[in-house]
């Protein structure tokens, strides 16, 4: 099909602190209806919403890290995260939660989401874009 | 009179923490609190900003938000900065005379 | 708005989604499924069951082609097809089943 597009969205927020990035899940979750080649960038504050052992219990609000897990099953395997982001906030690879999808074409296997990129990668990722969607 | 300086927004975002920081005076208390909790965080391109301040000012970062974005475990918040729990928030706002937002 | 089960009253909203996602139990399933002119049977309960089991595991609840994809892999492709979940849940399956399984109407679903 000619008309499939590539989308970015790129996560710049903490996952608390404000609605951005439940909001951008969600309408990632909702936008994979429409068979389109999406990924997700985080940068800058985004780099937080990846962290592993979130539990919200004492906060009343919805722990919804666990949901990037799934982003799977709805065909988004790439996760891509900007190392120099990491590093501003003292955060390594190892700090953010393990995600993986089953590839269909490779008998299911179990292959990693979350791709670690410089910032000049990640330009140039963008740049491959036909919408980048900002949250 | 003292003044607890409180702060919610991530110090790689907005500048309230530096801010906040650099008014603070000898004998006030920073609380770090939702997203401000990040600038407790060690080597990240602000933890120096809390050491410039130690001694003179007190750094105490709200347990609760720590847990919730990942950051409850050992070892991942500067050793100048103090965890507190709700009830440590409440015994701050009183023991000093004001509080001030950092919004 | 509310289910009454054994003389307590479990609050939902005007679709018939649970407020509270914790205060779901299979008698209450039971009665939402009634409320749908469903009756329970072992092939419905292998849905629900299967909906409650991913957002435990993941906090959604999945959309019906992630289910049927799911479902696919852990039933086989008997127990997957459209045709089939629409046959045990004819108002839609994501829709229908969720709503007995207690969870929050699937996001993305009109």
């Amino acid at each position: 099909m000619s008309n499939i597009k590539k989308f970015l969205y790129l996560n710049r927020k903490a996952p608390y602190g404000s609605i951005y990035a439940l909001e951008s899940l969600e309408v990632v979750l909702i936008g994979a209806a429409f068979d389109q080649q999406v990924s997700l960038a985080f940068i800058d504050d985004g780099v937080f919403q990846l962290a592993k052992g979130q539990d919200t219990k004492s906060l009343g609000v919805k722990n919804f890290s666990p949901t990037f897990r799934a982003l799977g099953d709805y065909g988004v395997t790439k996760l891509y995260v900007e190392q120099e982001s990491l590093s501003e906030r003292g955060l390594t690879a190892a700090d953010l939660m393990p995600i993986t999808y089953e590839d269909e074409n490779d008998g299911f296997a179990e292959k990693p989401s979350i791709n670690v990129v410089s910032r000049s990668e990640l330009a140039g990722i963008m740049r491959e874009q036909d919408v980048i969607l900002s949250f | 009179m003292t003044t607890l300086h409180m702060v919610n927004k991530s110090p790689f975002e907005k500048n309230a923490m530096q801010s906040a920081l650099g008014h603070a005076l000898k004998g006030d208390a920073v609380l770090l609190f939702e997203d401000g909790v990040y600038g407790a965080l060690k080597g990240t391109t602000v933890a120096s900003e809390l050491g410039r301040i130690a001694g003179e000012v007190k750094v105490y970062v709200l347990g609760p938000d720590l847990t919730a974005r990942g950051l409850g475990g050992d070892g991942r918040i500067a050793d100048s900065v103090t965890v507190v729990d709700y009830n440590g928030f409440v015994d701050l706002v009183t023991t000093h005379q004001r509080t001030q937002a950092w919004l | 708005m509310a289910y009454v089960i054994n003389g307590t009253e479990v609050e939902h909203d005007e679709e018939g989604y649970l407020t509270d996602i914790n205060q779901w139990n299979p008698e209450l399933a039971l009665e939402i499924a009634k409320g749908q002119q469903l009756e329970m049977n072992d092939e419905r309960w292998e849905v629900v069951n299967f909906l409650r089991n991913y957002y435990d595991e993941y906090q959604v609840a999945p959309a019906i082609r992630v289910l049927t994809k799911a479902l696919a892999k852990t039933m086989g492709p008997e127990k997957s097809s459209n045709k089939y979940l629409y046959e045990l849940f004819p108002y839609g399956p994501a829709k229908q089943a969720c709503m007995i399984a207690g969870l929050p109407k699937p996001t993305g679903c009109v």
